[in-house]
């Protein structure tokens, strides 16, 4: 029986691949979410895939076409996620899987795109052990120790020793955290406190003032982007942190680039790590931010999350230009493995040919006045960094 | 002791947006037995309104505020004789079904017209800042916030107290039937208490702006906790919210200060215990 | 004479009611490509029909019947990833750990009614989402329960890609549920439920042990949520906080609603319906499909109370 099927599994994909691969359309399916409340999060990834499509559909070589098929995941839903990726692959016989926004719903297609050999391009969630749940996904994104472990570094080297963290209490909060209080103790620092702040928050005065209370020379803090950072950001300042001098320091989630415009003057030099910004000088990213407002609006900015969609369908433009547009899983992952771009718009990236996961720049951002708008400006740059999750837990 | 002040005084601050917007709800649920649970929609309207107003339009903060309250109460007199008064009497079930098909609607309809993300508020600059008061010195506009609560539950107070609207609205809640046969108009002063509760809720909603967010999850998210000030403080009363809701405000933010580790536990565990003790609220009729 | 032929004579089983059997059966073969949505279509009406018990029959307005279907999924996801992938004993563990906290809330919350009872079902999950959120050594919190490795069904079924094994699976026990729901709602305790919700007071003053029922029919619904998400947990074989969120609490109301309260086949329409118009719907429209929805919710509500069935019911009668 068991034999039968994956027998009968084997031939139906292989049918279907070479069905598909005749005709020369390289079928993509893209799990993202384009409903419910978390849907503005799905639409910046969608637009950097679009985009990117768009500018570079001619380089495909001749005859060879791309379909991108979307399913809607409605948010962190694994179990749609996981249903959608099934009827990617076994419906529309997708030869690539792309997408999600939220770790569960990756984690939960990932023995999939082990069992039907889908490689799976992760485009933003971003906990670190995801790329260790299958051999056939490659993530392009970022992850959580990326950008607040080496903060910690950075902050000590600056004069922060004591340093209070909050984050929110849920996975991707405890890894910052984890990450940032690994490489802020190691570098010598002192966590004079910590707290974890609920997912459904009102009102952050609370953990603001125990942070107050501590009398740190600066909190670290993550919360998921969007309203909450405002919030918490405006209570350090009514509270009356930042006049004590203390600083605000945290992973580029608390002053992402589409929310500062809502923060206001209190926002002014808090520092983040993160390895986007649109803000950035790079010629790469000036024509990419141009290209991006020519296309969705002068007044839109884009976000990680568009970098994520994008850099990742240039991944996926490498392996079908390299294959002529003939899907093979195991060669793809291996073009996949090292794969480098010396030019994204957020710098030099490359994928580990040995975890899969993204390298790339951390930059150091303070959120300043450019042209009377904030924005992040970048000042200082950690070259090329492997996820140090792996690279710690590796050592052990 | 500057914690302590400091979390009383935001605690209460917090305490006033919650009382501001589900006042309304207390006194329509108490009035005509209906389960509204789309009364954050008329809170997140006159957010919006009041933002887009101050934003696109440059209208002073104050002057918007106004033109949310009358904006939104217009609109809720027209949904409520068209179709809540169509309900009165229903199940509850088709009460819950109806108000949640009403935010299911109001969500989908304000990311249209104003997109997904958080509408961004700019105070006047008179009341961004600290004020001094001698002994420390505290946000202006939490201030301000808590200062415009007392006066609205001041107004309030004399409304339903000395006035002839506020007796007939007493007469009512009391007793509807009596009310009606001593030739009070019920369906007339109904219309005006849902018309008032939703220009307040509105009006809290402008005010809370700047701590309760304004974008299209609005009147889903915070549900929970103006549904709260009302089952814990009781249908029909204006004192039992007040309670309530300072109780939410200042007990919800120095529990997390004091125990952070119990996160959110706090409030859920507050009210199942509250409930149990007083199933009609704690100054509710059973 | 088997168990069914008994049923068949006490309750006089019509025709009609094998309808949504044969299209259950006739639909594995016809959409074989849509598999994987038929299991979650077949979980979601079992859901709505442990609903309709609560609901329907009994009266209860809850907006927190996710706390159930969340903790069948956690305890049967945990004892797969923990104890054994054995998939029968799996759903036994979802049924009676959803049975116990359906039992344990029910002491405590069905003292009360109306707005206090909406809003301790609310509470009660809200805990229980929580706790899931901060026990991720167990629940693997925010990212989700990992290692639900379930073994094959008797060890023959392996549950595959095409999501045929689980389909199979997931028809058998609704229809098991559905037998025991349907002789649960004919026997003389679903009566005096009825009659429960109908009159309160005169139930008490004939002497029914109101307390007691209403307790007894919450906890059955309970577990019954509980093997639907055991269901859930064993086909996707992962496990997310959102089998906890408010979100699945308003939907399956809102399915059940859809298809009709009170009369053990609305689930099935409801539930039906609602599922492959969000599948279809969606897609066409991600945007504005909770405005459809909404204005969906506001007609029926206004104009035709008991449902698609209930619309049925008064064309046929016309």
């Amino acid at each position: 029986m068991r034999i039968g099927i994956s027998v009968a599994l084997a031939a139906c994909i292989a049918i279907g691949s070479t069905a598909v691969a005749s005709a020369q359309t390289v079928k993509l399916g893209v799990v993202d979410t384009y409903s419910g409340p978390f849907a503005a999060v799905g639409e910046l990834l969608d637009r950097g895939i679009r985009l990117y499509v768009k500018q570079h559909e001619k380089d495909l070589p001749p005859g060879v076409k791309l379909e991108v098929i979307r399913r809607d995941d409605t948010g962190p839903n694994p179990e749609v996620a996981k249903r959608m990726a099934q009827e990617l692959i076994t419906r529309d016989r997708v030869q690539l899987l792309a997408g999600t926004v939220y770790t569960p719903n990756a984690l939960a297609i990932a023995p999939l795109a082990t069992e039907a050999k889908v490689p799976f391009v992760v485009m933003n969630a971003g906990t670190a052990m995801i790329t260790t749940k299958s051999p056939y996904i490659a993530r392009v994104s970022f992850t959580m120790w990326q950008s607040s472990y080496p903060l910690g570094g950075w902050a000590v080297k600056n004069g922060l020793k004591k340093v209070f963290t909050a984050v929110t209490d849920y996975g991707p909060g405890i890894d910052a955290e984890a990450a940032f209080t690994k490489g802020f103790t190691d570098a010598g620092g002192q966590i004079v406190g910590s707290v974890h702040m609920p997912l459904q928050n009102p009102d952050y005065v609370p953990f603001m003032q125990r942070a107050k209370d501590a009398n740190p020379d600066a909190v670290f803090v993550f919360v998921p982007g969007g309203k909450d950072a405002t919030s918490i950001m405006k209570v350090f300042g009514d509270l009356g942190l930042k006049a004590a001098g203390i600083k605000m320091i945290g992973p580029g989630d608390i002053s992402t680039d589409e929310e500062l415009a809502n923060m206001g003057d209190v926002a002014l030099g808090v520092v983040t790590a993160f390895h986007y910004s649109a803000a950035a000088e790079r010629v790469a990213n000036q024509e990419f931010v141009k290209a991006y407002k020519a296309e969705y609006g002068a007044d839109q900015e884009p976000a990680f999350e568009v970098i994520g969609g994008y850099d990742g369908m240039a991944a996926i433009f490498h392996v079908i230009i390299e294959q002529r547009g003939k899907i093979d899983p195991d060669r793809t992952m291996e073009l996949l493995r090292g794969w480098k771009n010396a030019n994204s718009p957020r710098g030099p990236i490359m994928i580990d040919p040995d975890t899969r996961d993204i390298v790339q720049n951390e930059y150091l951002r303070r959120i300043e006045k450019v042209n009377g708008r904030l924005a992040n400006v970048e000042f200082e740059t950690i070259p090329m960094v492997k996820d140090p999750w792996k690279e710690i837990n590796k050592q052990k | 002791m500057e914690a302590l002040t400091s979390i009383l005084f935001h605690g209460l601050a917090y305490a006033m947006v919650l009382y501001i917007v589900s006042v309304g709800l207390a006194v329509t649920m108490g009035l005509m037995g209906f389960v509204n649970l789309a009364h954050g929609v008329f809170a997140m309207a006159g957010g919006y309104v009041t933002v887009t107003l101050m934003n696109g339009y440059g209208v002073p903060f104050g002057l918007a505020l106004l033109a949310a309250f009358i904006i939104t109460a217009l609109i809720s007199v027209v949904l409520e004789r068209t179709l809540y008064a169509r309900l009165y009497g229903a199940s509850e079930l088709d009460q819950v079904l109806f108000t949640i098909g009403l935010i299911f609607m109001s969500v989908a309809a304000v990311r249209y017209l104003w997109g997904p993300l958080p509408q961004p508020v700019h105070l006047p600059a008179m009341l961004s800042g600290q004020v001094d008061l001698g002994f420390r010195s505290f946000p202006t506009y939490r201030s301000f916030m808590i200062l415009v609560g007392f006066v609205l539950i001041a107004l309030l107070w004399l409304l339903v107290e000395r006035t002839n609207f506020g007796a007939q609205l007493r007469a009512a809640v009391d007793n509807r039937r009596m009310a009606e046969s001593i030739g009070i108009d019920t369906r007339r002063l109904f219309s005006c208490a849902f018309a008032l509760g939703s220009g307040l809720a509105a009006l809290g909603g402008g005010l809370g702006a700047d701590i309760l967010a304004i974008y299209p999850g609005y009147a889903s998210e915070y549900l929970v906790y103006f549904l709260m000030v009302v089952a814990i403080g009781g249908l029909g009363s204006l004192r039992g919210p007040f309670v309530a809701a300072l109780l939410l405000g200042i007990g919800d933010t120095a529990c997390k200060y004091l125990v952070p580790q119990l996160g959110a536990f706090f409030v859920f565990a507050a009210m199942i215990a509250l409930l149990l003790w007083r199933p009609a609220g704690v100054f509710g009729r059973a | 004479m088997s168990p069914v032929d008994a049923l068949i004579r006490r309750h006089r089983l019509r025709a009609i009611e094998l309808l949504p059997w044969i299209i259950a059966v006739g639909g594995y073969f016809a959409f074989a490509d849509y598999l994987p949505l038929g299991s979650q279509i077949l979980i979601m009406i079992l859901f709505a029909l442990s609903l309709d018990l609560v609901l329907g029959y009994a009266g209860i307005v809850t907006l927190g019947h996710s706390a159930f279907f969340g903790v069948g999924a956690y305890a049967a996801g945990i004892y797969a990833a923990r104890v054994s992938g054995e998939p029968l004993s799996g759903l036994l563990v979802g049924a009676v750990a959803a049975g116990a906290v359906g039992w344990g809330s029910g002491m405590v919350i069905l003292r009360t009614q109306g707005l206090a009872l909406l809003m301790l079902t609310l509470a009660v999950t809200a805990l229980l989402a929580e706790a899931a959120n901060k026990a991720s050594f167990v629940t693997g919190g925010a990212d989700g329960l990992q290692g639900v490795d379930i073994s094959p069904i008797f060890g023959v079924f392996r549950f595959d890609l095409f999501g045929r094994t689980a389909y199979v699976y997931c028809l058998v026990v609704l229809f098991l549920a559905w037998l025991f729901a349907r002789h649960l709602v004919h026997s003389s305790f679903g009566q005096s439920l009825i009659g429960i919700r109908e009159n309160l007071v005169r139930m008490h003053a004939i002497g029914s042990p109101v307390r007691r029922r209403l307790l007894a029919v919450y906890t059955i619904a309970a577990a019954l949520a509980g093997v639907a998400g055991a269901l859930l947990a064993q086909t996707t074989q992962f496990v997310g906080l959102t089998v906890l969120g408010f979100q699945r609490s308003g939907e399956i109301v809102i399915m059940l609603v859809f298809g009709g309260v009170g009369r053990l086949y609305g689930a099935f329409v409801g539930a039906t319906l609602y599922m492959i118009a969000q599948d279809q719907l969606a897609k066409m429209d991600p945007e504005f499909w909770y405005f459809w929805i909404g204005l969906l919710l506001v007609l029926l509500v206004m104009f035709a109370r008991g449902g698609i069935l209930g619309l049925l019911d008064r064309v046929v009668r016309r």
